[in-house]
């Protein structure tokens, strides 16, 4: 993938759709300002979920339990403990490493459509036991973190997240950080590593690579990142559910990734991108937006059948990381 | 003929030929994105915009459809009778998915892009909770039709507000005293392990105790069980009666598997008929429920007593006497609850009235006279009975039916008064700050 990459062209790409994104602040309308502050964080949920299926060649079912981990780890910290914003974003953080180190040492003894229900079912606890412990979680209904909840203070700078641009900014932070790590990781050694791993365990084992390290480390990335992820949507949005939980937020990432372009660094912003919009056009159009979704689906599958920037990758722009 | 105006001369000064081309690709883009054109302020003769959060899909979507109904039908009437404030009411509609992350997004879109005048309109109540903070945010009034605690509860903002249906605390609260006196004493409590049941759980057993009963034991049933006869023997022999709240699909299995344990013996039962809405109670396997009671917001089938403001109701919702569509008789409506949306929308009448609305700039205004509001009369706006306003809590409370299936029908027998229902408030919200 890499061979005949130019490293300038790559991050000189990231610089831009990163200006990009900064400059939509200024000039986007509120509404989808305030939507794309939303799909930054869900992208940046899916690049958590790309760097394990796209680069390791994992596919999981259950990745919702990470971005809950995070929301859970944040919002109840706050909701209950008062703890600050920076410090709730760490526990959201804590939760995420610590939940993907038990779940990668236990999910990853099994691998294939084996991983695929393990990681479901770990999810399914996680989402029953949020339903359980209603008292403490809200269950179903979830809770509302109140806008004075959401302000950090930082000295004497306030930084209220409940204010547009302030919370948009924030987001786009959280994901370009993510963004170059992930462009970081997936060109260092260890990135190769992955890869080698996705392309053939056994030959990457016989070189003297420990697989099984590798993949774990894999695992507990992408849980922090899904995790940093739930703890952002919690404190810039306000709202702690089990829905986020649930095995629909599982299947979305995978989704957004294989629109974009699974292992594309800036596949899950395309695909994520991609869904909502379609979703928000047709449903101004018709109730029945989900068929309309569903041919374009059809559609991107027979003519991009490595999601968009995964096609454009193999067709056209081969530079593309 | 001539340009003595010199329209056409791109040579003229004002009008370049960069500017000519600014122009074109401005309007160009308008065209092909209508979702990014800033819409203009509304005009004072403007239709006034109510942004309708619809559950159109996903799980709310039976609810969803007659919410629909019932708010066009009022919608219309308000404006074939001059409109509010002498503007005529225009309803946009965006499906939330039945999704609380959805829901927020839809409040977003109607405030920022359709700017729409308020919110309006949402039953689920983790749709209400997740779009809550967002109608905080922007500031934008959020009348919800959801009977959940929530708003009442003070865990929301000041601008959520619930002044059309009664919430379930005062609901469960109000029936408690007809359940004591007349279908049983010691009370077993099945409902679903969730925030809804929770609600039951948590309030029906002080009422039933001031009412002098007792609730002998509380089954939840966790959200994911098909099967519920292996629940069937934690019912205590001594059970009265069997309070249930199923809701969802399952209830047809529920039912079923309950009439095959107990056979003709069982204790009473009294039910929440949300479990049945949209659903016709006379479907294959809820036989066992013939005789059983339920509580209904608004009575689902006609009854004798009906004021002229009911049957005026049901008329214009299109409604017939057994409660399913006048097009389609298998097509069984909300009724319990969907009369929630014609008078909250009379209410937004009623305050937007009250505080001499104009648009947007004044839906601080707005909020401080819905807050002001304390009783609405039984009438055309108010057909399911009179209620009683609470600005502190932002909750209305009203009477609850209780009815009898037999025959086939559910026939009213009781209905409780609103001080039944009322409790004492744990929160104001009039203390937040607009």
């Amino acid at each position: 993938m890499m061979e005949g990459s130019s490293p300038a062209k790559a991050y000189l790409l990231h610089v831009a759709v990163i200006a990009l994104l900064f400059v939509l602040n200024f000039i986007l309308p509120a509404y989808h300002h305030g939507l794309l502050a939303r799909i930054l964080v869900l992208a940046t949920f899916a690049m958590g979920y790309n760097l394990l299926f796209g680069y390791v060649g994992l596919l999981s079912l259950g990745h919702a339990m990470f971005f809950a981990a995070g929301l859970y780890g944040a919002g109840l910290g706050v909701h209950h403990f008062g703890l600050s914003v920076p410090v709730a974003f760490m526990a959201a953080l804590a939760c995420g490493a610590v939940l993907s180190l038990v779940i990668g040492l236990l999910a990853l003894r099994t691998s294939g459509v084996a991983f695929m229900i393990v990681t479901m079912m770990f999810a399914q606890v996680l989402a029953l036991a949020i339903l359980y412990f209603a008292p403490l979680t809200g269950g179903d209904q979830g809770l509302v973190l109140q806008q004075q909840e959401r302000v950090v203070h930082l000295g004497d700078t306030v930084l209220d997240l409940t204010n547009p641009t302030a919370r948009y900014m924030v987001a786009l932070v959280l994901f370009s950080i993510v963004l170059l790590l992930t462009l970081a990781v997936v060109r260092s050694r260890f990135g190769r590593v992955l890869i080698a791993v996705r392309e053939n365990e056994e030959r990457t084992r016989m070189l003297g690579y420990d697989t099984f390290a590798n993949k774990l480390a894999a695992v507990v990335i992408s849980g922090v990142i899904c995790a940093a992820a739930g703890g952002a949507y919690a404190l810039l949005f306000g709202y702690v559910g089990a829905n986020f939980a649930s095995v629909q937020y599982s299947i979305l990432p995978l989704l957004w990734v294989l629109l974009g372009g699974a292992a594309t660094t800036l596949g899950p912003l395309i695909g994520t991108l991609f869904m909502y919009y379609i979703v928000d056009i047709t449903s101004g159009y018709t109730s029945a937006y989900l068929l309309i979704v569903g041919i374009a689906l059809i559609l991107l599958v027979l003519f991009f059948p490595k999601g968009i920037l995964g096609t454009l990758r193999q067709r056209w722009v081969r530079w593309l990381p | 003929m001539t340009d003595r105006q010199g329209f056409f001369d791109l040579s003229k000064k004002g009008i370049t030929r960069r500017t000519a081309l600014k122009g074109l690709v401005a309007t160009g883009s308008g065209l092909v994105a209508p979702g990014f054109v800033r819409y203009s302020q509304a005009q004072s003769s403007a239709p006034i915009k109510i942004g309708f959060q619809c559950h159109r899909t996903g799980i709310g979507a039976a609810y969803g459809r007659w919410y629909e109904k019932t708010t066009n039908a009022a919608i219309k009437l308000i404006n074939d009778a001059g409109g509010i404030n002498g503007r005529q009411v225009e309803i946009v509609i965006e499906d939330d998915g039945t999704d609380a992350g959805r829901g927020a997004e839809v409040v977003g879109k109607f405030a920022n892009q359709h700017k729409t005048d308020i919110v309006y309109g949402t039953l689920f109540s983790n749709v209400v909770i997740g779009s809550a903070p967002t109608a905080g945010e922007l500031k934008i009034p959020y009348y919800v039709v959801s009977e959940g605690y929530h708003v009442a509860s003070g865990k929301l903002n000041r601008y959520c507000l619930q002044p059309g249906i009664t919430d379930v605390r005062a609901q469960v609260t109000s029936v408690a005293p007809w359940i004591a006196a007349n279908a049983g004493k010691k009370v077993t409590m099945v409902f679903p392990d969730y925030a809804f049941g929770y609600d039951h759980r948590d309030y029906l057993p002080p009422a039933l105790k001031n009412a002098g009963a007792e609730v002998v034991a509380q089954i939840a049933i966790p959200p994911t069980e098909s099967s519920f006869t292996k629940y069937f023997p934690q019912i205590p022999a001594e059970t009265d009666v069997i309070y249930h709240v199923m809701v969802g699909p399952a209830v047809l299995t529920f039912v079923k598997e309950l009439g095959e344990f107990y056979g003709s013996n069982g204790p009473k039962l009294f039910g929440f008929i949300d479990s049945l809405e949209a659903v016709d109670v006379n479907s294959p396997g809820l036989e066992y429920l013939n005789g059983s009671h339920f509580w209904e917001g608004a009575p689902r089938y006609a009854q004798a007593d009906d004021s002229d403001a009911m049957k005026a109701y049901r008329a214009a919702v299109g409604i017939d006497d057994n409660g399913a569509s006048t097009s389609d008789a298998n097509d069984v409506s909300t009724a319990a609850h969907m009369f929630g949306c014609w008078e909250t929308l009379y209410v937004i009448k009623k305050a937007m009235e009250d505080s001499g609305y104009k648009g947007p700039e004044d839906r601080a205004k707005l909020i401080e006279a819905t807050e002001a509001l304390t009783e609405f009369a039984e009438g055309p706006e108010h057909p399911q009975g009179k209620k009683v306003f609470n600005g502190k809590i932002h909750q209305v409370f009203g009477s609850q039916n209780i009815s009898k299936l037999e025959g086939g029908k559910l026939t009213v027998v009781h209905k409780t008064s609103i001080e039944d229902g009322q409790y004492e408030p744990e929160a104001d919200y009039t203390t937040q700050a607009l």
